[in-house]
């Protein structure tokens, strides 16, 4: 029973389970058309509305990795949202490919900025991730309301709406996106030994540095890596809806990444991460939210859902929990 | 927040230092009073009527709320936790109010009723924090998702508030003069924030507080009872934001499950910017009280001066944050 005690397994069962259970409520959840060449199905569904939430998640997996994390993604969505839109907006062609493709660049490159103000917080002056990044958090939504001068920014361009509600060889533009971002990230950490200086620096940030390795230049990677994800996930969302909204993008997205980091068996205290548990999380917590619509249960009670997976989550991770409770053994000593 | 436990190096004072060291703890504060003085002297001088008593006594009544729950939010933070479930249980309580009420409770069950479920969440949030080491940021995420999630499962819409008791404490107003009122909650807040003046500054809770803000380890060898008090302070945390929830309940005369979003960052913001250090340990009640007057003068001279938009609040609070905390960062430096 060796597949038991793999650290996805229970995630992996979980969103099964959720999956499954939808066959009940609506007969047809698993089968995908195709339909002018594209594919759809509520599957693809959940694929196309976890692509923003797998983007900020991988970002902040590897944040997570290094003892960090990164409260201000939502901020940050919605202000490259905003930026975008508002470029857009000026255009003379809203239907410039170009100017899209520049808009987009400049939303990038804004987030890689806001990146590199995080990490030079949290490496350079010493600041405790959770409030360096708060700082962002707070005043980023004041940043994106006073670029889009607090109105809702409404586009009608046709290459921005390609990429959140675009498709491209039968899938949908956003999927590809995050699956991209997701291949780029496990190349640059599995593939070379950055992953492992990632998690060494995690590990223990000491250690890393008396080993040799540059800990603080590794820390702002990791934020911006972070922040341009977050940036990506921004013009997702205000592409897909067509409109930069301050207010409504990336709200709360940055509890709904942590989540999906901890449910894929990053532990939020540094070190080992996992990309492919992030990704699954993210997965999950969308086939949550539609399994709830499908079952016709108040939306909001999404939220209870996620508290109970919290709290389960973490007891299970928690040592104490398991020495305590469940009565294995471990190797961290009873509670202080 | 990852390492708050962790206890910040400080070496053993040498005894000439420490006066010096002594007047170095209160260069947060006293940064913050001189700010309010400032700012108040640039209201004054730039806007009519700002002089006026009455404005000033506004921001207490406007912040009533905001002034226990961040009251609570200080205990906590002390310890060099944190509470990230305050405003969820703020709006638990506004709609578990209202729904008794609406009902037709009578106020004297509804009234400890709902005191007491704060108070409850928080021992519970508290109890899994000190018993399976989960980390607060996590544990009272998902005690904020279990709160808020509650709400939304009890009633989606806002409920009004028509009890006598309530309307009563509501249009209750204590006169000093023709145009000189406030309000009882702002009474009840005083009194919260008095009586947690003094329990942190001349009981033996108070100060095994500040010991763990220091350094659980060296609390926990000094025979301090490390575990009961971190429960006790995410109790009181509990409980503040529930008395808080009371407050903002007669403050709007409703109860919704949607109120009070995003209440825990202002919280934070108002005790870091009243010189609470992050790393607890170190800061005053007094401070705090300074941070929630700072947050409504902002409030206050954006709405005198008209022209400036609602979303600068958000900037200026993130500016004064970043300057807060490095001011904070370079105080910790030198004393050590």
């Amino acid at each position: 029973m060796s597949f038991v005690r793999h650290r996805l397994f229970w995630p992996a069962a979980i969103l099964v389970a959720l999956l499954a259970s939808n066959i009940f409520f609506s007969s047809g959840f698993f089968s995908i058309t195709v339909h002018d060449g594209h594919l759809y199905g509520s599957i693809i569904d959940i694929l196309r509305r976890s692509a923003p939430l797998i983007l900020v998640g991988i970002g902040m997996t590897l944040v997570i990795a290094t003892g960090g994390i990164d409260l201000s993604v939502g901020s940050v969505m919605a202000i490259s949202g905003a930026l975008a839109c508002l470029l857009i907006g000026d255009l003379d062609n809203q239907n410039s490919v170009t100017g899209v493709l520049l808009a987009c660049a400049a939303g990038i490159a804004l987030s890689l900025v806001l990146g590199i103000w995080n990490g030079a917080l949290v490496a350079s002056i010493g600041i405790q991730p959770i409030i360096a990044t708060l700082i962002l958090m707070v005043a980023g939504r004041g940043i994106a309301q006073l670029i889009t001068d607090g109105q809702i920014l409404n586009v009608t361009s046709a290459p921005y709406k390609v990429i959140g509600a675009g498709y491209t060889i039968a899938l949908p533009v956003s999927v590809l996106i995050a699956a991209g971002m997701v291949a780029i990230a496990v190349v640059l950490t599995r593939r070379t030994a950055l992953g492992l200086l990632i998690e060494a620096v995690g590990g223990s940030p000491t250690a890393s540095r008396l080993a040799g390795i540059q800990a603080r230049r590794l820390t702002i990677m990791v934020y911006v890596f972070s922040a341009i994800c977050a940036g990506i996930a921004g013009l997702i969302y205000s592409s897909n809806v067509s409109s930069a909204d301050s207010n409504a993008a990336g709200n709360l997205i940055e509890l709904d990444a942590i989540l999906a980091v901890v449910i894929g068996g990053t532990r939020l205290t540094g070190g080992r991460f996992s990309l492919a548990g992030t990704v699954l999380g993210a997965v999950l917590i969308e086939t949550l939210n539609v399994t709830t619509v499908s079952i016709g249960i108040p939306v909001e009670t999404t939220l209870l859902f996620k508290a109970i997976v919290v709290i389960v989550l973490c007891l299970v991770q928690s040592a104490a929990f398991r020495a305590k409770v469940l009565r294995r053994p471990s190797r961290v000593g009873a509670s202080a | 927040m990852i390492d708050v436990t962790a206890p910040p190096g400080t070496p053993p004072a040498k005894a000439r230092n420490r006066v010096l060291k002594q007047n170095r703890r209160h260069v947060p504060v006293l940064a913050t009073l001189a700010l309010l003085i400032i700012m108040y002297a640039v209201g004054v001088a730039n806007y009519r009527g700002f002089s006026d008593t009455q404005v000033v006594l506004n921001i207490f009544v406007d912040n009533a709320f905001l002034l226990v729950v961040a009251a609570g939010m200080t205990f906590v933070i002390l310890t060099g936790g944190i509470d990230l479930s305050v405003g969820a249980v703020v709006a638990l309580t506004t709609t578990v109010a209202a729904t008794l009420l609406h009902a037709g409770w009578p106020a004297a069950v509804v009234l400890p009723l709902v005191l007491l479920i704060g108070t409850v969440l928080g021992l519970g949030m508290g109890a899994v924090i000190h018993f399976f080491q989960v980390e607060p940021f996590i544990a009272t995420l998902a005690g904020m998702f279990l709160a808020r999630g509650i709400a939304l499962l009890i009633n989606r819409n806002s409920i009004p508030i028509t009890d006598g008791f309530w309307t009563a404490m509501a249009e209750e107003r204590i006169r000093f003069g023709p145009g000189v009122f406030i309000s009882t909650s702002v009474v009840i807040a005083l009194i919260v924030v008095l009586i947690g003046a003094y329990v942190l500054a001349y009981t033996r809770f108070g100060r095994t507080v500040y010991a763990i803000g220091g350094s659980a380890d060296s609390a926990l060898l000094m025979g301090l009872p490390v575990g009961r008090t971190r429960i006790a302070v995410y109790t009181l945390s509990g409980f503040c934001s529930a008395l808080g929830g009371v407050l903002y309940s007669f403050y709007m005369s409703s109860g919704y499950s949607l109120n009070a979003q995003g209440m825990e960052l202002d919280a934070i913001a108002a005790v870091v910017i009243g010189g609470v250090l992050l790393t607890g340990g170190s800061g005053y009640l007094f401070g705090t009280v300074l941070g929630v007057l700072v947050l409504g003068l902002i409030q206050t001279i954006i709405t005198f001066q008209g022209t400036l938009s609602s979303w600068w609040t958000r900037i200026v609070v993130g500016v004064l944050l970043f300057a807060f905390i490095v001011l904070q960062r370079a105080v910790t430096r030198r004393t050590r």
